[in-house]
């Protein structure tokens, strides 16, 4: 008989207990898997948005949601006559709603950005983009949810639009997306002269200190920075990030009391056999080992239900229709140990009282319980 | 008794217990149950400890097994103070053996499992724990029921798994408190009977708490808890 037998017989003896408690940590784990893959999809897919054929993303400093970031003409024009820069691509960000839609993310941009040019196109021609009188270009997915084939009209926000196209993206955010020739968008979202970013690739990507420099010397309220640099840094992406893992922590936590009333239970249903357990030898350490064993054993069972759990709620949500190609289950190692140490480290600050209390049982004391 | 020592000091060789002067009482010294109480054991021996209910005998048990701090004396057991916790820990692993009323096995775990617990908190090799409980098994008649849970037993075959329990460390000394107390005349019988070959053939100390009387004149020497002390009788 080993060490971890004595912990199974205690789990065993109490099955529904230690049930309870592995579904605790279960579902912390089930809660923070979905959110933060679905957190990080979506950062994901908006990375890519931005990095489609660009080194560098040039925006607004200080700004806290890219949706509020303004490049004026002018500067887009200054950027794309930098001796750095091979193609400059402006993007206006707006939201609109449709009727049962609430928000509608419409894109402003020139064409030949490569975002349309790479595009599987359903209807109409990428060469035609901005040529139509009062013409949107739709993605897939939008398509589908408005219910629009190309050459309807159809009305956005206050406005009556003519389907000149429909496209398919490899991105599922954008694909979600309608998309306005630039000009257009500024008109309609009252912003004139302006785009919200824009994506600029490089002659030569070793040239991007001199680049990031000109640009931000010439222009002090613009940055520029490097892509990786924008994943890393951007507040939004950091507040969401944030987001998900204090959400996780919290359902954690209650995972973590679960796990304490489960340990407390067994140790006071116990008092005596742990005695015994001291009288035959065990000591302080050796109980509290048991305790944090068993809770250990708990974490584990809890990590492969609430794994379970989670790519199964993945898998289902992916199926939906409506959140097709919206949510991209970005599991990292990373992610994946995170969520086992989190588990592992709650579970065992769940036993911590429990083994401590189990550890200062006086056996004297306790053998004369009946 | 020609001798001039009392009865509660032993006469051969190697002391296995010592105690002197223990005082001990509960509820901050209101319970007053040990007073100034002096005895040794000697290995090899069995002392049969008498006296009335709630004289003390367990309690005193509980000292001399580290189970319990005395609140004054001096002890020595397998020439260790039980005084600090590394002591007992040592005491409880390789010297000592526990045996109480209620035989105080894990009801759902098997024989051969109850018999390995002592083993595992001491962090003795498997092959040799294995090797152990068969022999203990064997010599106690149990070698047939190692598979089965305690449950299952009688409570003669559960007190003689204690008793086996006890000895799986090889222990010099055995504190035994009542073991026959919760079992039927002809039973008692058979685990006294064990203990005391256990005595004879394998040179184990133990020193017995009993209300019976016929049990402690078997036994080598008896002494007796009456007003917290240890008297000759
Ligand atoms: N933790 C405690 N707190 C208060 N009083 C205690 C405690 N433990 C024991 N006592 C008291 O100490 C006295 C001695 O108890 P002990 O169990 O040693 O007697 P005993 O001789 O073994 O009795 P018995 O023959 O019934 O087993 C009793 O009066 C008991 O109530
Ligand atoms: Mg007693």
């Amino acid at each position: 008989m080993r060490f971890l037998a004595l912990v199974f017989v205690n789990l065993r003896r109490h099955k529904l207990r230690a049930l309870i408690g592995v579904a605790g940590i279960g579902f912390g784990v089930a809660a923070m898997l979905t959110i933060l893959a679905i957190i990080g999809g979506a950062i994901g897919m908006f990375e890519r948005i931005l990095a489609v054929d660009s080194h560098y993303l040039v925006f607004e400093r200080n700004t806290s949601d890219l949706f509020f970031s303004s490049v004026t003409t002018k500067q887009i024009e200054g950027i794309r006559v930098l001796p750095q820069t091979e193609a400059a691509h402006p993007l206006l960000f707006g939201l609109v709603s449709a009727p049962g839609h609430p928000i509608i993310t419409c894109f402003g941009l020139e064409a030949g950005n490569p975002r349309l040019t790479r595009a599987k196109w359903i209807a109409g021609d990428a060469a035609d983009f901005g040529r139509k009188k009062n013409g949107i270009w739709l993605g897939a997915r939008a398509a589908k949810f408005l219910d629009a084939a190309a050459s309807e009209t159809i009305g956005i926000g206050r406005g009556k639009f003519f389907v000149a196209g429909i496209l398919e993206t490899e991105n599922g955010f954008e694909d979600g997306g309608v998309f306005f020739p630039l000009a257009a968008a500024q008109e309609f979202f009252h912003r004139d002269g302006v785009a919200s970013v824009v994506a600029v690739q490089l002659r030569n990507p070793a040239q991007g200190d001199a680049f990031k420099q000109a640009v931000e010397e010439a222009y002090p309220g613009l940055i520029a920075l490097e892509n990786r640099e924008f994943n890393q840094g951007y507040t939004q992406f950091r507040i969401l990030r944030f987001t998900g893992w204090a959400v996780g922590l919290c359902a954690f936590l209650l995972g973590g009391l679960g796990v304490a009333n489960t340990m407390l239970l067994s140790v006071f249903s116990r008092i005596r056999e742990i005695a015994v357990l001291r009288v035959c030898g065990f000591s302080k350490g050796q109980v509290a080992g048991l305790i944090f064993g068993e809770a250990a054993v708990i974490a584990g069972f809890g990590l492969g239900f609430g794994f379970a759990l989670g790519f199964g709620a993945l898998a289902a949500l992916q199926r939906v229709p409506q959140f097709h190609g919206y949510i991209q289950s970005a599991i990292s190692p990373l992610l994946m140990g995170g969520i086992v140490a989190t588990a592992l480290s709650t579970a065992l600050a769940g036993a911590i009282f429990p083994a401590r209390f189990a550890a200062r049982i006086q056996p004297a004391e306790a053998l004369r319980y009946e | 008794m020609s001798n001039s020592a009392p009865a509660y000091f032993a006469k051969a060789n190697t002391v296995v217990v010592h105690a002197l002067a223990v005082r001990k009482a509960y509820d901050r010294g209101r319970i007053g149950v040990l007073d100034n109480v002096a005895l040794e054991v000697c290995a090899g021996e069995m002392v049969a400890l008498l006296g009335a209910s709630g004289s003390g005998k367990s309690t005193l048990l509980h000292i001399l097994g580290g189970l319990d701090a005395p609140d004054l004396g001096e002890l020595s057991v397998c020439g260790l103070d039980p005084g600090n916790e590394k002591n007992r820990l040592v005491l409880r692993r390789h010297h000592l053996g526990f045996i109480f009323q209620l035989h105080n096995l894990i009801a759902d775990l098997t024989v051969e499992e109850n018999l390995r617990v002592p083993a595992l908190a001491a962090g003795a090799p498997s092959a040799e724990t294995k090797a152990r409980v068969r022999e203990l098994a064997e010599s106690t008649g149990l070698a047939h029921r190692l598979g089965h849970r305690i449950q299952d037993l009688s409570g003669g075959e559960r007190q003689r798994v204690a008793i086996c329990r006890a000895l799986m460390n090889r222990p010099q000394l055995i504190l035994a408190d009542e073991p026959t107390g919760s079992l039927d005349e002809a039973t008692a019988d058979t685990i006294f009977a064990l203990l005391r070959s256990l005595v004879k053939d394998q040179g184990v100390a133990i020193l017995l708490a009993t209300h019976e009387r016929r049990f402690a004149e078997q036994c080598d020497r008896v002494l007796r808890v009456r007003a917290g002390r240890i008297e000759e009788s």
